[in-house]
């Protein structure tokens, strides 16, 4: 097998040729309905139109992006921290992990999003610590049972190999229950970075920062400017996308051995 | 060399779920001595104890009733000893790290130096002829590979004391020939004790000093066979007749012990 450099583009191009061409494709079948239909703007855009709006109002967006940005990045970063703490924790003792983890899982499942105006109310309305939490409210439940099950659910023919060393339980803990999580935690965390935006532009509709992508997507909608609105609900999901991708190559670099697949 | 034996086992039996209605009697009444130095094949129908057996040695698992000596010592004892390598059925590597690393990890936990370890490791992949996968990880290796690599890594730390459970299962014969042939070298050079678990009456007769026959529900001793060819074995011991004499007499055992699980 001859693998220059090459020829691994060419093989890189293959392997994205068909996400590339649906995307085109999409994108032009939209253009063209809108066109052919005469569908009203306020309905739904061109995607030329989309992305017009986006270069005109780019000086209004470009502000907001901050604020917003920080807001997911932040709270994903405070929710994994204390997701990765309280794992530990709950899985070191086995009453407790009984305890808390039908909890953890029903917790998992309440929109939890819900709980901004209360978030709001506790840490104020105007202090960006509040965005945080709400994301880190998010991200947590999904890194604590991941990473949980991580430490906990070790093949028992792993543990016995490592009895039969008489390695000590912080040996056990560090060679084989950590590196056993790592999988399961990067699962939790791609899942968590998508969150973390939709968290963060929804905290942005209860709170009363005016300067925020999500404040912006209500107030274009409010005067039916919707191009601007879909722009930046663009730029909100390329932020998303950006964050996965930032996630996925971490993982990649830290648990070569395994695809990412599984789990 | 002293005559103490290595291992005692006098009355033990292992009753797994005792007093429920799933109760599977794994051993009955088993009564063994093994000598310094002495190789001792198993052999016996599936579910006849014989990895339960090892697991007794090791200490992995408690007798329900019945007395384990190894060498002098609770099997507790010797286990937080390190007195023994165990090649487990499964070859139990860490996906998460290399074949090398893998066959350091005992190294690592018995705190050798980092160049003691790198040197060892190295010479044992070489010896089960995996000196060039050293960098791959077990996902990227076929089972009989794996299997070898396990080995490798039980016999890294030169225990004086060595519990194979099938060990070669997963070989080619051409491969398990030479793995036969590796194994007996290391034995004599090291004057370890080996325990070895096999589903093949040919390998059982060309390994060992004693062959230890087993039958099922509930699994018992059945015969042990003294095996007085002469050593080094090589590969003319398997067309002598004496060597025939031995495969006829084990397979004999081994029919009656099968028939008994039929009736
Ligand atoms: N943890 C366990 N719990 C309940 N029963 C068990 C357990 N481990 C083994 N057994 C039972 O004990 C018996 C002996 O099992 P063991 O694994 O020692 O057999 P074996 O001789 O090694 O078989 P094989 O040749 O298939 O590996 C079997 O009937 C098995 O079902
Ligand atoms: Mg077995």
């Amino acid at each position: 097998m001859v693998a220059n450099t090459n020829s691994k583009g060419v093989e890189r191009l293959r392997y994205y040729l068909p996400t590339i061409v649906v995307a085109v494709a999409v994108l032009a079948v939209w253009e063209l309905l809108v066109r052919l239909f005469n569908i009203q703007q306020f309905l739904l855009p061109k995607p030329s139109s989309i992305v017009t709006s986006l270069i005109s109002e780019w000086p209004v967006i470009a502000p907001r992006i901050f604020f917003t940005t920080r807001s997911a990045v932040g709270g994903f970063v405070m929710g994994t921290a204390v997701g990765i703490l309280m794992a530990f924790i709950t899985a070191r003792f086995v009453s407790l992990r009984e305890a808390m983890m039908p909890f953890a899982i029903a917790a998992n499942s309440v929109p939890i999003i819900a709980l901004s105006p209360i978030m709001f109310n506790w840490f104020g309305p105007l202090n960006p610590f509040s965005w945080m939490v709400i994301v880190s409210v998010m991200v947590f439940f999904p890194v604590l049972i991941n990473t949980v099950r991580g430490l906990t659910e070790v093949q028992p023919e792993a543990l016995e190999l490592m009895r039969s060393y008489a390695a000590s339980p912080l040996k056990v803990l560090l060679s084989l229950r950590v590196p056993n999580a790592l999988p399961y935690l990067f699962s939790a965390l791609r899942v968590a970075s998508v969150l973390s935006m939709i968290g963060a532009i929804v905290a942005d509709f209860f709170g009363a920062e005016r300067n925020t992508l999500g404040k912006y997507v209500t107030q274009e909608a409010a005067v039916l400017r919707f191009a601007n609105t879909w722009a930046a609900i663009l730029v909100a999901s390329l932020i998303g996308i950006a964050l996965y991708t930032f996630v996925l190559l971490v993982e990649r670099w830290i648990t070569p051995w395994s695809n990412g697949q599984e789990v | 060399m002293n005559n103490k034996p290595v291992i005692s086992v006098s009355a033990a039996n292992k009753i797994f779920n005792v007093g429920s209605d799933e109760a599977v009697i794994a051993l009955k009444d088993i009564n063994l001595e093994i000598q310094p130095g002495e190789f001792v094949s198993f052999i016996g129908p599936s579910g006849c104890g014989k990895s339960t057996l090892l697991r007794l040695i090791a200490n992995l698992t408690e007798p329900t009733n019945g007395t384990v000596v190894v060498n002098g010592k609770s099997p507790q004892e010797a286990r937080l000893n390190r007195e023994y390598g165990f090649v487990f059925q499964a070859a139990t590597l860490y996906e998460w790290r290399t074949i090398k690393k893998n066959v350091q990890l005992p190294l690592e936990i018995m705190g050798y130096a980092p160049e003691e370890r790198e040197q060892r490791a190295q010479k044992m992949l070489e010896m089960v002829e995996l000196g060039r996968f050293g960098n791959h990880y077990p996902g990227q290796l076929s089972g009989g590979m794996q299997q070898r690599a396990s080995i490798a890594r039980a016999l890294a730390f030169e225990p004086p004391l060595l519990l194979m459970d099938e060990p070669f299962g997963a070989l080619d014969e051409f491969t398990r020939d030479r793995m036969n042939m590796e194994l007996l070298r290391i034995w004599r050079q090291t004057q370890t004790t080996v325990l070895f678990v096999t589903h093949s009456i040919a390998e059982a007769v060309f390994l060992s000093t004693r062959v230890v026959v087993m039958s099922a529900r509930p699994g018992r001793i059945k015969d042990v066979i003294d095996i007085d060819l002469p050593h080094p074995r090589l590969f003319e011991t398997r067309e002598s007749e004496a060597y025939y004499g031995y495969v006829t007499a084990v397979r004999e055992s081994l029919r009656d012990a099968f028939q008994a699980e039929i009736e």
